[in-house]
C-alpha cells in the first residue's frame, strides 16, 4: 500500500499543479477570468439564436418550475457538457504537455491528470455558480436544489477523470487519439439533449423494417442521463430519476478503475515513450 | 553495520528502439497492432550498494548507461528486470528547474518545483529565504521567470532541489552550471549535506570534481558495471582506458597528431641537471625538457610549445617560444630545443606532455603532437600533495 501514502503525499502537489494549471490559464489576458464566463454565454447567445429563433426549437417547460426559457434550457446542459469536453480536449493532451515534469522528476504520474481535472472543475464550478445567480433572476429556486447539483457534479468529475486517464494514456502511444475527440466531441454534442429536449427524440424508431427501441438505445449513453439529472434539478426543481445518477455513478466509478489500470500498466514506459 | 541508502539489484533496462513507430492508430492497425523494434539494454544485470551518508559517482563513456542508471535510481524510469531498493526521500536534480512555469513568478515557481520535489507548503515556508539567498535572486523573486537569463534560471532551480533537504540527493553533470562563484556554492553545499550524513549519487565527466568530492564509484561500460570501488582507483582506471591508444611511460607518442608535416617534432626527453635523461623526475628538481626536430625544408620563425596536462584533461600549463620571446629567424635539419624549469613546480602525480611546432602567428601547424609523452612526478622538496603546484614558499610565525 505504498502507492496510497505516495497519494497522500502528493496531496499537496496536487493542490499546487491545480493552481499551476488555474493561474496560467489566463495570464496575459486582458479579461482573465472573464473568458469563463465569455465562452458560455457567447455559445448560449449563439444558439439561442439559431436554435431558438430560426429553427423554433422549443424547450421542454419546467415542471414543476413552469420555467420556459430556452436559454436557461440550453446552459443546464451545456455547462456540464463544456466540463465533459473540456475534459478530453485537455485530459488528452496533459501528459505530452507536461512532458517535460514526467522526463525529470518522479512523483505518481496520476497527480497531473488528476489535477487536470480539477482545474477544469474549478472553472466548472464558477460557471455553475454564475447559472444559479442567471435562474434566480429568472425566478427559479434552485438554492434548495444545489446539494444534489453539487453531487451530480463530482459524480461527472469522477467521470471526466476516467476519461482523461484512458485518453491521456493512449495518447501517448498514438498520437492521433487527440484527432479522433475532436470528430468524436462533435458527434457526442449533437447526441444528446442539449440544444433540444429529449422529448423530440422517437421512443421507437423503424430502420429497415425493424422496429427498434431508439430512445432506449440513445439513453445508454450516460452522458444522456447526466444532462437529464442536471436539467432536472436546475430547470425542473425536481428530483433527478434515481436510475439515472445510479447509472452515471456505475459508469463513473468504471471508468475511474478502467481507466486507472489502466494507466498504472501503461506509465512504466510513460517516460521513454514521450 | 546500517542498511544501504541505495540497494541495486540486478537491475537491467531495456529501451525499445522503433524501426517503425506505431505512431497513429492506422499505423498500428496495419501492423496488427505491434510496433517492430530492436531491444536495446542499456543496463544490463547491474548490482551494487551505496552506503549510507557516502558519496557515490557514476562514470563512464557517453552511452556507458550511467545516466539512464540515475533516470533508474530516481524512479523515472522504470527496469524491466531486477530491483532498486533506495531508503529515504530522493531528490533528483537531472534538470534543474523541471517544472517551471515560466508565466508564473518566481516566488510561485519556488512553491511549486519543491511541492514537485515532495515538500508541503510548511516546509518550503521555512526555507523559502534560504532559497532566494541562495539564488541570489531577491530582486527578482516576483517577477516572471520567463524573464529570467538561462542561469538565473537553473540557479533557482538548484537552490530549489538543493534545499529540499533529501536523504539521498542525484545529480546529473549538474555542476558545470552558472559561474564560477555559484559552482563554489554549489560544491559547498554539496559538502554540508554530505557532512550531514546524506547520501549522494553523481553521474558526472568532470573527473576532477568527483576526485575529491566522492568516495566510491561505478564504473560503466556499454551497459555493464565494470567496476565497483574507491573513486581514486576508479579514476586511473577509467582514464587509462579512455587513453589507451597511447603509451604509458615516455615513449614517442601514439596521442592524436596532427600538422602539414614540413617540420616534424621527433623526439622528446626530459634530463637532468647532468644532461642525462632523468631517471626520476621529483617535485623541486631542476629539469630540462628536450625536444628533437626535424626540419624538412627552411621553416622561417618557428614557434615551439610544450603543454603539460593532469590525467583528468586539466592544462597545467603551456609555455612556448614566442611567449618565451626566443624565436630562431629559422631552422632546417635536425635539431633541439631546450625548455629549463629551474624546479620543478608539479605536486607528486602523472602528467601526459605535448609539444608542438608552428609558424609566428600559431596559425599554421607543422607538428602536433598532443599528450604524447607520460611521466611521474615524485614527492620531492618542497612537500606538497594538493592542489596543481608547489609554490616555492617558506613558511614563517611571527
Amino acid at each position: 500500500m505504498g502507492r496510497l501514502r505516495e497519494f497522500a503525499d502528493a496531496r499537496e502537489l496536487m493542490v499546487n499543479l491545480t493552481l499551476r494549471e488555474l493561474r496560467s490559464k489566463y495570464k496575459k489576458s486582458v479579461l482573465g477570468w472573464t473568458w469563463s464566463m465569455l465562452n458560455p454565454l457567447s455559445t448560449m447567445i449563439i444558439f439561442t439564436v439559431v436554435f431558438s429563433f430560426f429553427l423554433k426549437v422549443k424547450p421542454s417547460i419546467g415542471h414543476p418550475s413552469g420555467l420556459d426559457s430556452f436559454a436557461m434550457f440550453l446552459l443546464c446542459g451545456l455547462l456540464p457538457w463544456n466540463f465533459f469536453s473540456g475534459g478530453m480536449t485537455v485530459g488528452v493532451d496533459c501528459l505530452i504537455g507536461n512532458s517535460n515534469l514526467i522526463k525529470k522528476v518522479y512523483f505518481p504520474r496520476e497527480v497531473i491528470i488528476i489535477s487536470t481535472v480539477a482545474a477544469l472543475f474549478v472553472s466548472f464550478m464558477i460557471e455553475m455558480g454564475v447559472l444559479t445567480a442567471a435562474l434566480l433572476v429568472v425566478g427559479n429556486m434552485v438554492l434548495p436544489w444545489l446539494p444534489i447539483v453539487f453531487m451530480l457534479m463530482l459524480i461527472e468529475g469522477a467521470f471526466v477523470l476516467g476519461i482523461g486517464l484512458l485518453l491521456s494514456t493512449f495518447n501517448v502511444y498514438f498520437r492521433d487519439v487527440k484527432h479522433l475527440i475532436v470528430i468524436m466531441s462533435n458527434a457526442l454534442f449533437y447526441s444528446m439533449p442539449i440544444v433540444y429536449p429529449i422529448s423530440v427524440v422517437p421512443v421507437h424508431a423503424h430502420i429497415l423494417g425493424v422496429k427498434v427501441p431508439f430512445r432506449m438505445l440513445y439513453s445508454l449513453n450516460p452522458l444522456v442521463r447526466m444532462v437529464n439529472s442536471f436539467r432536472a434539478a436546475l430547470y425542473d426543481l425536481k428530483w433527478p430519476a434515481f436510475n439515472d445518477v445510479a447509472y452515471m455513478a456505475i459508469w463513473a466509478v468504471g471508468l475511474c478503475v478502467v481507466g486507472l489500470w489502466m494507466f498504472q500498466k501503461f506509465e512504466r514506459r510513460i517516460a521513454e515513450e514521450l | 553495520m546500517s542498511e544501504p541508502a541505495i540497494l541495486v539489484e540486478n537491475v537491467s533496462k531495456m529501451y525499445r528502439l522503433y524501426k517503425e513507430r506505431n505512431d497513429s492508430l492506422k499505423a498500428a492497425m496495419l501492423r496488427g497492432g505491434r510496433a517492430k523494434y530492436d531491444e536495446f539494454w542499456a543496463l544490463k544485470d547491474i548490482s551494487f550498494e551505496v552506503p549510507q551518508g557516502s558519496t557515490f559517482a557514476m562514470i563512464g563513456e557517453n552511452g556507458s548507461g550511467k545516466s539512464t542508471l540515475l533516470k533508474c535510481l530516481a524512479r523515472i524510469l522504470v527496469p524491466e528486470k531486477g530491483k532498486i531498493t533506495t531508503r529515504g526521500k530522493i531528490s533528483a536534480l537531472l534538470e534543474l528547474g523541471a517544472g517551471f512555469h515560466t508565466e508564473l513568478s518566481g516566488r510561485d515557481n519556488v512553491y511549486l518545483n519543491a511541492s514537485i520535489l515532495g515538500l508541503s507548503k510548511k516546509q518550503v515556508d521555512k526555507v523559502f529565504d534560504e532559497i532566494v539567498e541562495f539564488s541570489g535572486l531577491e530582486q527578482f523573486i516576483d517577477s516572471p521567470v520567463k524573464l529570467y537569463s538561462s542561469g538565473m534560471y537553473v540557479r533557482l532551480g538548484f537552490a530549489v532541489a538543493i534545499n529540499v533537504d533529501p536523504d539521498i540527493l542525484l545529480i546529473d553533470e549538474i555542476l558545470a552550471v552558472g559561474d564560477a562563484e555559484f559552482q563554489i556554492k554549489c560544491v559547498e553545499k554539496i559538502n554540508e549535506l554530505k557532512s550531514r550524513g546524506k547520501t549522494i549519487a553523481i553521474v558526472t565527466h568532470a573527473l576532477g570534481s568527483i576526485r575529491n568530492l566522492c568516495d566510491e564509484a561505478a564504473l560503466l561500460e556499454h551497459g555493464e558495471l565494470r567496476r565497483v570501488g574507491k573513486v581514486t582507483e576508479l579514476i586511473d582506471e577509467y582514464m587509462l582506458d579512455v587513453f589507451t591508444d597511447r603509451i604509458r611511460d615516455g615513449d614517442a607518442g601514439q596521442g592524436q597528431r596532427w600538422g602539414t608535416g614540413e617540420a616534424q617534432i621527433e623526439e622528446f626527453e626530459i634530463l637532468d641537471t647532468a644532461g642525462q635523461p632523468a631517471k626520476q623526475i621529483r617535485t623541486g628538481d631542476p629539469v630540462t625538457i628536450r625536444l628533437h626536430y626535424n626540419a624538412h625544408e627552411r621553416i622561417e620563425q618557428p614557434v615551439f610549445g610544450l603543454a603539460i596536462h593532469r590525467l583528468d584533461g586539466a592544462e597545467v600549463c603551456g609555455p612556448n617560444t614566442r611567449e618565451g620571446d626566443t624565436i630562431p629567424d629559422e631552422i632546417r635539419g635536425k635539431g633541439y630545443v631546450d625548455f629549463h624549469v629551474e624546479h620543478m613546480p608539479l605536486v607528486p602525480g602523472t602528467y601526459d606532455l605535448s609539444a608542438s611546432l608552428y609558424n609566428f602567428t600559431l596559425s599554421h601547424a607543422y607538428d602536433h603532437r598532443q599528450r604524447a609523452y607520460r611521466f611521474d612526478v615524485e614527492p620531492g622538496t618542497p612537500h606538497a600533495e594538493f592542489g596543481l603546484l608547489a609554490l616555492p614558499g617558506t613558511w614563517q610565525f611571527s
